[in-house]
């Protein structure tokens, strides 16, 4: 059995909040502490040194995006804590500034309604832990109706293979979604990366490369 | 927007009634009130030109120049020059009056006395307004009294050849043009050749008062206004805008920090409760569908906390948006987008509403043919364009919905230019700051 992930969570909404710790518990995560302000994020997090931080963007003290802060500067600190950060609205610049913060893995940026579909969310926090990158399917849409993208030159399909790439799916879970084999997913992604210009490095890093040239509209 | 009655004299030439219209009457009455302000001045002004034409005819001819004249010419020369900017205050003060006779357009302000008399008569010498008031006083007691004595002359030369018949049948006069004429017979040719250059003259008269109209408005408002200039439409009920802002924003936070996480943490509970009830449970339904309908709703919440936006803004983006509107336009559109980073949601909410508005506008007022759009960005701005070849004479003051886009426009912290000569083309260029 491996040990649980620890989990520090901040949400500023009392009930929300309770609604997370309830949901976390039922996915085998655990709870270190949960809190409702950017300050105390930080403290919990230095206490407590936990796998995950989820957090609220917009919090106390100054309610704007208090708690991405923190949590940019907490990864700028210590690499390797997973972030997912909830945002009400879609702000791709939120997304960048999270995915600039360290390299671009083990980070999520997600609508709060994703919280609703529990089952989805709770895989979506395991993939981020286990070294993935989520990026919310509302902002990759957003970013994929851009004129002028340079992702334009992208076929329809390999749209979607690169939109669930951002939403951190591997290879295989790809193609399960969408009944074609792995290689096939294999291929797409391969062309995604030569379109999108990306040298040949580790595969792993050149997704995240693809997923932020989303979000910066042009490709790195 | 434009009226059928001519504003001003040039204007009325135009017209093809001009000659049994009112305006020669205005033009005389204007020539007539004239006489006095420039015949005044033509003395005024003759003290020192009448001994500098004298010493200058002297100087050509070789003749030895008086060097007390030289004294007294450069001594009113300068006592002129440092007297003239306060002698025209007056002057131009009447003759903006008097200019109202043959055009009824309005002069831009002059600067108000703030009651400082010394600033005031220090601002007469460092004006450039009052040294064209200088100008215009010289020219009307110069240029305008010429042209006068020549029109004089004409007019009194065609009526003495009008009154010819009477005045040889009268007398022993023989009146002497190109040839002489001694019985009305022989007159009477001239006669109705006067009476026909009448109108001539007539017409004549118009024009000469038009153009010391226009001179006189050029000097005593300054240089107009480049007609296709872009002017910035005002900021107009700025606080409104400000209290409607702070408003929206109350609800958008009330929404945000009430109803939002509350309806999100309804949400996650109902999707736990399904994770435990089994899909054969006769709950499972009805839990399912609770669970999607409060996920739905917590759609449409983030929507309106978002502020209404178009649904077809979210989906198609901001330049598919403006090709849409484009299309269902009456009139050809064309949308040039050239928009190569993402726009922020409520800039493009803007954008896309101005160009809405704009189009509206340009359906209702402006009777044109073809429009464009056109969407390009700055270093920190949307820029958006609307221009149509419509009859132009936009009004912002007439409300005709531009008072409202400027507000709309300023509520995002942006700028709204307007420039629409009367006859077109209308040009609307909205710039809204976007952070980098």
């Amino acid at each position: 059995m491996p040990p649980m992930t620890r989990v520090v969570l901040a949400e500023d909404e009392v009930l929300l909040r309770e609604g997370l710790v309830a949901l976390l518990g039922r996915f085998g995560f655990e709870v270190v502490a949960a809190v409702g302000s950017a300050p105390a994020l930080r403290d919990a997090v230095e206490a407590h040194r936990p796998d995950l931080l989820v957090t609220d963007i917009r919090m106390p003290p100054r309610h704007r995006d208090d708690g991405l802060r923190e949590a940019v500067a907490l990864r700028g600190g210590r690499p390797g804590l997973a972030v997912v950060v909830l945002s009400q609205y879609v702000q791709s610049e939120y997304a960048s500034a999270l995915l600039d913060s360290g390299d671009g893995r083990r980070v999520g940026y997600l609508l709060k309604d994703r919280v609703a579909d529990v089952a989805e969310f709770a895989g979506t926090l395991r993939r981020v832990v286990d070294g993935g990158t989520a990026i919310d399917p509302d902002v990759v849409r957003h970013l994929l109706h851009r004129p002028r993208d340079p992702l334009a030159a992208l076929t329809a399909r390999e749209r979607t293979v690169l939109a669930l790439v951002a939403e951190g799916h591997s290879n295989a879970a790809i193609a399960a979604r969408l009944h074609v084999t792995e290689a096939a997913v294999g291929k797409h992604v391969g062309n995604i990366l030569a379109k999108l210009d990306l040298p040949p490095s580790d595969d792993t890093n050149r997704r995240v490369l693809a997923v932020l040239a989303f979000l910066r509209g042009t490709p790195s | 927007m434009t009226t059928n009655r001519p504003l001003h004299l040039a204007a009325a030439l135009r017209r093809p009634g001009y000659l049994i219209s009112w305006w020669p009457w205005r033009a005389l009455a204007y020539a007539g009130t004239t006489v006095p302000v420039a015949g005044a001045l033509a003395l005024g002004l003759g003290v020192v030109v009448a001994p500098a034409v004298a010493v200058l005819n002297a100087a050509r001819q070789g003749r030895p120049v008086e060097l007390p004249v030289v004294v007294f010419l450069a001594v009113a020369g300068l006592a002129l020059a440092a007297v003239a900017p306060l002698v025209s205050a007056p002057v131009a003060g009447f003759e903006r009056w008097r200019l109202g006779v043959v055009d009824s357009r309005p002069l831009p302000a002059r600067r108000p006395f703030s009651g400082d008399v010394v600033g005031s008569l220090a601002a007469r010498y460092t004006d450039a307004a009052a040294w064209r008031e200088v100008a215009y006083a010289c020219w009307l007691g110069t240029v305008v009294p010429v042209a006068y004595w020549t029109f004089a002359v004409l007019a009194l030369l065609d009526l003495t050849l009008l009154a010819s018949p009477w005045l040889v049948d009268g007398t022993d006069d023989v009146i002497v043009m190109w040839t002489t004429v001694d019985t009305p017979r022989e007159a009477a040719p001239y006669a109705v050749g006067a009476a026909l250059v009448l109108p001539v003259l007539w017409y004549l008269a118009g024009l000469l008062v038009a153009g010391q109209a226009t001179v006189a408005r050029r000097l005593l408002a300054g240089p107009p206004a480049e007609p296709a200039a872009l002017r910035e439409v005002t900021r107009s009920r700025a606080r409104l805008v400000d209290a409607y802002e702070a408003e929206r924003r109350r609800i958008e936070r009330d929404v945000h920090d009430g109803a939002q996480p509350r309806l999100t943490s309804l949400t996650v509970q109902l999707g736990l409760a399904r994770l435990d009830v089994p899909d054969d449970s006769p709950a499972a339904r009805p839990l399912a569908v609770a669970h999607e309908q409060a996920k739905e709703l917590m759609v449409t919440l983030r929507q309106i906390a978002q502020g209404i936006r178009p649904q077809q803004l979210t989906e198609l983006g901001l330049a598919g948006a403006a090709r849409q509107l484009a299309g269902e336009a009456a009139i050809g559109v064309e949308v040039r987008a050239d928009l190569p980073r993402p726009v922020p949601e409520p800039v493009e909410t803007t954008a896309y509403y101005v160009v809405s508005e704009a189009l509206a506008n340009v359906a209702s007022h402006a009777d044109a043919a073809r429009a464009e759009v056109r969407l390009t960005q700055t270093d920190r701005h949307l820029v958006v364009e609307v221009e149509d070849d419509g009859r132009g004479g936009a009004d912002p003051a007439r409300g005709t919905g531009l008072t409202g886009l400027a507000d709309r426009v300023a509520a995002a912290d942006g700028r709204l230019l307007l420039a629409s000569p009367a006859g077109g083309p209308t040009l609307l260029r909205v710039e809204l700051p976007c952070r980098p």
